[in-house]
């Protein structure tokens, strides 16, 4: 899951930004995958996540196909964490995003006590992901790490922009839109919390963080 | 990807959320197209925008009397008022450009959804990445750029040059006809993705060589690249090597993806 692997921002910008996710590899331990995963999300509702997601429906907050034109004026802005539970209907990467350390921390103690069999993996910065794993009394087995980016760097956008987009890898988050939230929180003619919302939604697989979201929102 | 002109009223929105930038409001017709050659076909339009299903004439018949007034209704940003775009069935080589840009496509190769790799977070079932190997996952066109075949073909080619192993399970390997030279098919060569990553694996020792040949390749290219470099951790979960040689080649190691190490084969196992 490089979609996690390659947000852009100095280590001390993930203080708030711990995505723990479960996988299930393909002939290993893919049997009975289904339930485990359910289980994984269940478990991590009670440690209060700011979004939850499985890769093939999407995160906690998603496009309606069938907006009412109400909602201009009146649009839900929480998310639905039991619908990505509920929703979950095949085998698929499953994650968990938390803005506070401790609460990762304790999540990856109940996962590890749950012991469910599937791969676990915690993206975060490199020393946040060790002290989680620390408190919960584990040893890393691998550890994947992001060199960041390269070749035509002119080619991409200005660093607050960054900071937002690239917390969807899959690329869902355009620069221009990121670039509009920006803007328009700048403007006035919308909050932190509804311009992440706006662009939580277009995270195809539920890993976007809004509450960092909204901390890289809100004007200087 | 295409755009209804019956049903679009060139509100816009649409040209914001493009991650190619794809999509323009044709003055000449006042609606919003998109442009084939750049359009990768990632749906992010499709699937991120929220329909409404208003009637066309209703809604450019309600913009123009505000136009005129002088007035502006400030809708939200994430929407598509008359539910206008329509996907198209894509046909061979095309529908090579969705499947490495719409992450809900799974890969036919792999079955992996997303990139289509497993990379080192099944590494603790699945052993992809042993000790005393690195593994570099080697992104094209993340973030918001994109990439054309042709630019992933330069770097296989220079690799294979270097005598690496690609790896099999990879969308990309599996898109080559000739994984020793590593040469993709010639009929994708005109196909732009979002991205796609070529997976290697070598010794440790040869870590610095390969980032350097890496490096020497992208200077060609007209992309990005983000460069993931997998390892296994000592029975202390600790990294006291490749950690070490990334830091003296002037990396920062702000952020990874950590497996932590608590799955097991269980198929066939009775639970």
């Amino acid at each position: 899951m490089t979609n996690t692997l390659h947000r852009y921002g100095p280590a001390e910008s993930f203080r708030d930004d711990f995505i723990v996710f479960a996988i299930a590899s393909k002939g290993r331990n893919d049997e009975g995958a289904l339930e485990k995963l359910r289980r994984f999300l269940e478990m991590a509702l009670t440690f209060g996540p700011v979004n939850l997601g499985d890769a093939l429906h999407g995160g906690a907050l998603r496009p309606s196909r069938e907006m009412n034109p109400s909602s201009h004026w009146n649009r839900d802005t929480r998310p639905d964490f039991r619908a990505v539970i509920d929703g979950l209907d095949q085998p698929t990467t499953v994650a968990a995003v938390f803005d506070k350390r401790h609460s990762a921390e304790d999540f990856v103690k109940a996962v590890k006590e749950a012991d469910l069999g599937l791969s676990i993996n915690i993206s975060t910065s490199v020393e946040g992901a060790e002290q989680c794993c620390h408190a919960a009394g584990i040893a890393r087995h691998s550890v994947g790490y992001s060199l960041g980016f390269e070749g035509k760097t002119a080619k991409l956008p200005e660093e607050e922009v960054l900071l937002l987009s690239t917390m969807c890898g899959h690329g869902m988050i355009s620069h221009a839109l990121a670039r509009k939230m920006l803007d328009w929180v700048k403007e006035g003619r919308r909050t932190p919390e509804q311009a992440a919302c706006y662009l939580t939604r277009f995270c195809s697989c539920g890993v976007f963080n809004p509450a960092r979201a909204v901390r890289l929102l809100k004007p200087d | 990807m295409r755009i209804d002109p019956a049903k679009c009223v060139a509100c816009g929105n649409c040209t914001y959320v493009c991650p190619m930038g794809a999509i323009r409001i044709d003055p000449a017709t006042r609606r919003a197209t998109v442009q084939r050659d750049e359009c990768v076909e990632c749906y992010a339009c499709y699937n991120g925008l929220s329909q409404e299903h208003l009637n066309p004439t209703f809604v450019r018949t309600v913009r123009s009397v505000f136009q005129a007034l002088r007035l502006r209704f400030d809708p939200e940003p994430d929407v598509c008022p008359t539910a206008a775009f329509a996907p198209e069935e894509l046909v061979w080589p095309r529908v090579v450009r969705r499947a490495f840009s719409d992450p809900r496509v799974p890969h036919e190769s792999t079955g992996v959804h997303g990139r289509g790799t497993e990379e080192v977070k099944t590494n603790d079932v699945s052993g992809r990445v042993g000790p005393g190997e690195v593994g570099f996952t080697i992104e094209f066109g993340r973030p918001g750029v994109g990439v054309w075949f042709r630019d992933i073909q330069e770097m296989c080619w220079a690799l294979a040059r270097a005598g690496v192993a690609f790896e099999k399970k990879n969308p990309v390997t599996s898109l080559m006809t000739d994984v020793a030279t590593g040469t993709i098919r010639a009929d994708i060569m005109g196909e732009k993705v979002l991205s796609a990553i070529v997976e290697i694996k070598v010794p440790v020792a040869r870590t610095e060589e390969i980032i350097g040949l890496v490096r020497d390749v992208e200077a060609r290219l007209d992309t990005v690249i983000a460069l993931g470099v997998g390892t296994r951790c000592d029975a202390d979960g600790e990294d006291t090597v490749v950690g070490p040689i990334l830091e003296r080649l002037g990396y920062r190691l702000d952020r990874a993806k950590t497996n932590i190490g608590l799955g097991r084969v269980t198929n066939g196992i009775a639970s």
